[in-house]
C-alpha cells in the first residue's frame, strides 16, 4: 500500500493558502444537496458540524451523551495556544510550529503543524466573538500564561475551565444551527459501525441507547470526531464513556491506524488512593508555572513534607533541566517523576507520588494571587484527597491522558477510506510522539472550525447530483446484522465476571507494559496476554438486562471489547518502534544519562497499520516524514 | 464502612417505580459516591440483578452528567459539589442513604436515576448563543472587556447544566440555569446585539417546560458551581425590558 499525504507544493507558509485556492469548491446553492454525518460533538465535532451547517450543508450529528454539551473536551483545564504574540515576546506562527514539531519529537508532519499554527489566532478571534470569557488584564485585553515546552507566553485561558468554555462556545454555535434546521442532532445515540461500499464510506449504523433500536444513516461523507483511546489503560484522566469504538470500527473497515503507541502520560494527576479507584483526576499543567516539584532526597523519608528541610529536598526537574525547570514537556516530566518514585523516594501513604509545592509561590505572590490563579484546582484537589494544598504540598503522579496516535489522515484530514474523515484527537496528525500542553484544544478547533469545512468540499464536489446510498441496500443491512450479532454475543455470555473487572485487567497489562516505560520483553508478553484475556471476556463476561432498553453495562461491554484489539495494536506498534521518542520510551534505547534516544535514521516515519482480519497480524505501511524546514536535533530542555 | 442504600428503581419512562434497599458493606471512606455505586452495581450483577442506572462521565464535576437526590438534597450534603465529587467520608458508618432521580415534570425519568434533561438544550437553542459564523470574527483584542465584566460573565458561564437547580426547586423552575446561560452572554459586549431577543426567547422557552420562580433560592444552595441567584435578577430585568423593546413599540426605544 502507498500512502499519499497530499501535502501541497510550495513554501511551508504558502501551502495552506495555495491548497485552498486550488481545491474545488461547492457553490453555496449546491451545499444543501450534500449530507454529512458527524460522530461526536466535542470540540472538533461540534465546531465542524456548526461550521458546515453555517456553510449550508445538511449535517447530522450523533453523540452517546444526553446533550451535545457533555463531551470530554469539557474537562480540559489549562488553556489553548495561539501565536498571537500579544505579549510581544517573540512568538510567531513559525515559533509555534517549531515548538510543536520539536515538542512532538520530530514525528509529525511539517505541513499540518504549520497550518495549525497559522489558524491558531483565528480560533481565539472566533471563540472571543462567541462569548468565551477568556481571562483578561485590567486594561480589558486578553491575558496569557505560559505552558510546558514553550519559552513564550501564548496560552489563553478561562480560569481553569478553558475546555468547558470553548466547548460551550462550539455547543452554542451548534445549537444555533440546530434551531436553523441545518443540523439534525441525535443524542443518546451511539455509533457502532461504519458502512463502506464500493470503497467509500457511505454511512453509519447507530444504536438508540434508550430503545436499543439499531438503525442506519447514510450520507455523502462521514466525519469521526470521537476523541482518543486513553481508557485502554482503564485508569486514565479521560471521562468514563470515552472510547475507541468508532475509530477502531473504521480501522477494521479499511482505515489505517497511525502511531497507536504514541500515548501521553500526563505528569500532574492525583495519584490513585486505592484499588477501587474508577478514574484519575488531572491537575492542570498550568500549576507547574508556580508550583515546584520535588521529592525527599532520602529514600523512605518518613517525615511530613513540611518537616523536610530545604537542603534535604530534591527539586529534580530544576536540577536536571535548568533551562525549562518545572516547565519541561509532559513526557520528560512524567518520566522524571517515575524515576524518582521507582527509586523509593515517592511521597504519600502509598509512596506513589511526587510533591508539587506552592509554599514558595504563596510567599512570593501572596495567597490571594495564588488563589485567583489556581483556586478551583486547589479546591478540587482538597475535595478528592481531603488535604489542603495551601498548607501541605500536593501530591501528583503521571496518568494516561491523551493519545497522539489515531486514524491516519492526509492533509485534507481524510482517512484511507474515501469519504471518511477524522478530526481532533481521533486522528494522528499534529502532535507527533508527544503533545504540548494547551495544544489539544487548539488542534480540535483548528480541525473543526477552519480545516475540515474547507477540505471536505473537494471530496463532496465529486458527487454533485448523486444521492447518498439508500439504507435499504444490502451493504447497510449486512452491517446492521453484524452489529446485532456482536451485541447478542455479549448478552448471551452470561458468565461470572463483570465488564469492569475485565477492563481493569486489560488496563493493568497495558499500563505495565505499554505505559511510561516499555521493553521488548514486556510488550511481547502483553501481545500474548491481551488476546487471551479477550477470549476469556467473551466467554465469561456477565451482563444483566436486555438489548432493547437503556443498558449501560452493555454499552460499556461493547467499548471494552474493542479496546482489547486496540490495546494489542498499541503494543505491536510499541514493539516495532525500536527507539525512544516523545511519550514512547523503550528502555533499550536510552542515552548514557538515561534520556530518551531517538533513532532518526531508521524511524523518521509514521507507522500506519492495516487490519488484516481477526487473528491475523496487522501489516505496516510507513509514511516517511520529510523535514524541509527544521533540523532534527536532540530535544534538550537542559 | 457499611451503608444501606434505598434506591429508586424504575424500569422505563412512564412505568411504576419503587424504592429498593441494598446493604453495602465494606466500602472505603476514600471511595467517591459513584465508586460506591460502581461497587454496589458489580455486586448486583454477580447476584443476577440489574445494576442501578445512573448518569456520569467526567467524574470531576465539570461535564454535568451526574446528579441524583441524596437524602433529599440535590447532589447530596456537600456544598458546591457535584455527586461525582462527593466522597463517602461525608457519611457516617452505618448510614442509611436515600437515592432518587431528579424529580421535576420538566425532567421525566427514563430509568432508575436517569432523567431526560433535553429541555435545557431547547432553552439554549432558543437563543443561548451569539450569532457569529466561523471566520467572520474580528481580532480578539479589538474589543476590550473590563476584567470585572469578563469575570462576572465567567461566574455565570461555569454552569455545568446538571439540573440540580430544577431538582432543588419546590416549583421545579429552571430560572437559575436559564439566568446563568443568559448572563454569561448578556454581560459581555459581544452579547449585546441579541441581548433582548435572547432574553425573550430563552425565558419563553423555559416557561414551556418548567415551573415558575417564587424566590425560594434553593437552586443557589444546590448548585455545584455556587452560581448566584443575582443572575436571576438580571434575567428578570432583561426579560421585562425585552417585552417592551421587542414589542410593537420597539421603534420608540
Ligand atoms: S460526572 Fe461529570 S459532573 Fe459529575
Amino acid at each position: 500500500m502507498q500512502l499519499d499525504a497530499k501535502i501541497p507544493e510550495g513554501a511551508l507558509s504558502e501551502k495552506w493558502d495555495s491548497h485552498r485556492f486550488s481545491t474545488p469548491l461547492v457553490a453555496p446553492s449546491n451545499r444543501r444537496k450534500f449530507e454529512v454525518i458527524v460522530i461526536g460533538t466535542g470540540l472538533a465535532g461540534a465546531a465542524a458540524a456548526a461550521t458546515m451547517g453555517e456553510l449550508g450543508y445538511r449535517v447530522r450529528t450523533f453523540t452517546y451523551h444526553d446533550s451535545n454539551r457533555r463531551a470530554h473536551s469539557i474537562a480540559a483545564q489549562g488553556g489553548i495556544n495561539a501565536s498571537k504574540n500579544y505579549r510581544n515576546d517573540g512568538d510567531s506562527d513559525y515559533r509555534l510550529f517549531y515548538d510543536t514539531i520539536k515538542g512532538g519529537d520530530y514525528r509529525s508532519r511539517e505541513a499540518n503543524v504549520y497550518r495549525l499554527a497559522q489558524v491558531s489566532g483565528e480560533i481565539i478571534d472566533q471563540a472571543t466573538a462567541q462569548g468565551v470569557p477568556f481571562g483578561r488584564e485590567y486594561g480589558g485585553l486578553l491575558a496569557n500564561r505560559s505552558f510546558g515546552g514553550a519559552q513564550v507566553s501564548r496560552t489563553f485561558y478561562a480560569r481553569g475551565q478553558t475546555g468547558q468554555q470553548l466547548l460551550l462556545g462550539a455547543y452554542q454555535a451548534l445549537a444555533r444551527q440546530i434551531k436553523a434546521g441545518t443540523v439534525n442532532a441525535y443524542t443518546r445515540c451511539e455509533m457502532l459501525d461504519i458502512v463502506v461500499a464500493d470503497g467509500r464510506a457511505v454511512g453509519v449504523v447507530v444504536r438508540d441507547m434508550l430503545t436499543g433500536e439499531i438503525s442506519s444513516h447514510s450520507a455523502h461523507a462521514v466525519v469521526l470526531a470521537t476523541g482518543g483511546y486513553s481508557n485502554a489503560y482503564f485508569l486514565s484522566t479521560n471521562a468514563k464513556a470515552c472510547n475507541g469504538t468508532a475509530i477502531w470500527r473504521a480501522h477494521r473497515k479499511g482505515g489505517l491506524f497511525a502511531n497507536p503507541c504514541f500515548t501521553q502520560i500526563h505528569p500532574t494527576c492525583i495519584p490513585a488512593a486505592d484499588e477501587f479507584q474508577s478514574k484519575l483526576t488531572l491537575m492542570s499543567e498550568s500549576l507547574r508555572n508556580d508550583g515546584r516539584i520535588w521529592v525527599p532526597a532520602e529514600v523512605d523519608e518518613a517525615r511530613p513534607a513540611a518537616d523536610v528541610p530545604e537542603d534535604q529536598r530534591d527539586y529534580f526537574l530544576e536540577r536536571r533541566y535548568p533551562a525549562f525547570g518545572n516547565l519541561v514537556p509532559r513526557d520528560v516530566a512524567s518520566r522524571a517523576a517515575k524515576k524518582e518514585v521507582d527509586s523509593g523516594k515517592g511521597a504519600g501513604p502509598m509512596k506513589n507520588g511526587v510533591y508539587l509545592d506552592f509554599a514558595e509561590a504563596i510567599g512570593r505572590l501572596g495567597r490571594d494571587t495564588v488563589e485567583a490563579r489556581y483556586g478551583n484546582l486547589f479546591e478540587m484537589y482538597q475535595r478528592i484527597t481531603d488535604e489542603d494544598p495551601y498548607q501541605v504540598p500536593m501530591r501528583i503522579y503521571p496518568a494516561p491522558h491523551y493519545t497522539m496516535g489515531g486514524l491516519w489522515v492526509d492533509y485534507n484530514l481524510m482517512t484511507t477510506v474515501p469519504g471518511l474523515y477524522s478530526i481532533g484527537e481521533a486522528n494522528f496528525s499534529d502532535h507527533g510522539a508527544n503533545r504540548l500542553g494547551a495544544s489539544a484544544l487548539m488542534q480540535a478547533l483548528a480541525d473543526g472550525y477552519f480545516i475540515l469545512p474547507n477540505t471536505i468540499a473537494a471530496y463532496l464536489s465529486e458527487s454533485l447530483g448523486v444521492d447518498p446510498m439508500s439504507t435499504a441496500e444490502p451493504a447497510f443491512k449486512q452491517v446492521e446484522t453484524d452489529v446485532i450479532k456482536r451485541m447478542d454475543r455479549l448478552l448471551d455470555a452470561n458468565g461470572s465476571r463483570t465488564v469492569d473487572w475485565f477492563h481493569r485487567e486489560l488496563g493493568k497489562i497495558v499500563w505495565e507494559h505499554c505505559g511510561m516505560a516499555r521493553s521488548a520483553e514486556g510488550l511481547t508478553k502483553a501481545i500474548s496476554e491481551i488476546p487471551a484475556l479477550k477470549e476469556e471476556f467473551f466467554a465469561d463476561v456477565k451482563i444483566m438486562g436486555e438489548g432493547d432498553s437503556l443498558n449501560q453495562t452493555l454499552e460499556k461491554a461493547g467499548r471494552v471489547a474493542d479496546y482489547f484489539e486496540l490495546a494489542e495494536l498499541m503494543c505491536r506498534d510499541a514493539l516495532h518502534r525500536e527507539e525512544s521518542c516523545g511519550g514512547h520510551f523503550r528502555v533499550e534505547h536510552v542515552t548514557d544519562d538515561g534520556e530518551a534516544k531517538r533513532n532518526d535514521d531508521e524511524f523518521t516515519f509514521v507507522s500506519a497499520w492495516s487490519f488484516e482480519g481477526d487473528g491475523a497480524e496487522p501489516s505496516l505501511t510507513k509514511e516517511i516524514l520529510e523535514f524541509e524546514n527544521v533540523e532534527l536535533t536532540t530535544r534538550s530542555y537542559k | 464502612m457499611d451503608v444501606t442504600l434505598r434506591v429508586w428503581r424504575q424500569d422505563g419512562p412512564n412505568r411504576p417505580g419503587a424504592f429498593e434497599e441494598y446493604f453495602a458493606p465494606g466500602i472505603s471512606s476514600h471511595a467517591s459516591f459513584l465508586e460506591m455505586l460502581d461497587i454496589v452495581n458489580d455486586r448486583l450483577t454477580l447476584d443476577n440483578r440489574e445494576p442501578i442506572a445512573f448518569e456520569h462521565d467526567c467524574r470531576e464535576g465539570i461535564c454535568g452528567a451526574c446528579g441524583m437526590m441524596i437524602n433529599g438534597q440535590a447532589h447530596g450534603p456537600q456544598q458546591g459539589t457535584a455527586t461525582c465529587q462527593l466522597h463517602m467520608r461525608k457519611f457516617r458508618d452505618g448510614a442509611v442513604i436515600i437515592i432518587e432521580p431528579w424529580r421535576a415534570a420538566g425532567f421525566p425519568v427514563l430509568k432508575d436515576l436517569v432523567v431526560d434533561r433535553s429541555a435545557f438544550d431547547r432553552i439554549v437553542e432558543a437563543g443561548g448563543y451569539i450569532t457569529v459564523d466561523t471566520g467572520s470574527a474580528p481580532d480578539a483584542n479589538l474589543v476590550p472587556i473590563a476584567q470585572e465584566a469578563a469575570e462576572a460573565s465567567m461566574d455565570a458561564a461555569v454552569c455545568i447544566g446538571c439540573g440540580a437547580c430544577v431538582a432543588a426547586c419546590p416549583n421545579s423552575a429552571a430560572q437559575l440555569f436559564t439566568a446563568a446561560k443568559l448572563a454569561h452572554l448578556n454581560l459581555l459586549p459581544q452579547g449585546q446585539a441579541e441581548r433582548y431577543i435572547r432574553a425573550e426567547a430563552m425565558v419563553d422557552t423555559m416557561e414551556s417546560f418548567f415551573g415558575s420562580c417564587t424566590n425560594h433560592a434553593e437552586c443557589e444552595e444546590a448548585c455545584p458551581k455556587n452560581i448566584s441567584i443575582d443572575f436571576i435578577a438580571l434575567l428578570n430585568r432583561d426579560y421585562i425590558k425585552a417585552k417592551w423593546r421587542n414589542g410593537r413599540l420597539a421603534a420608540q426605544r
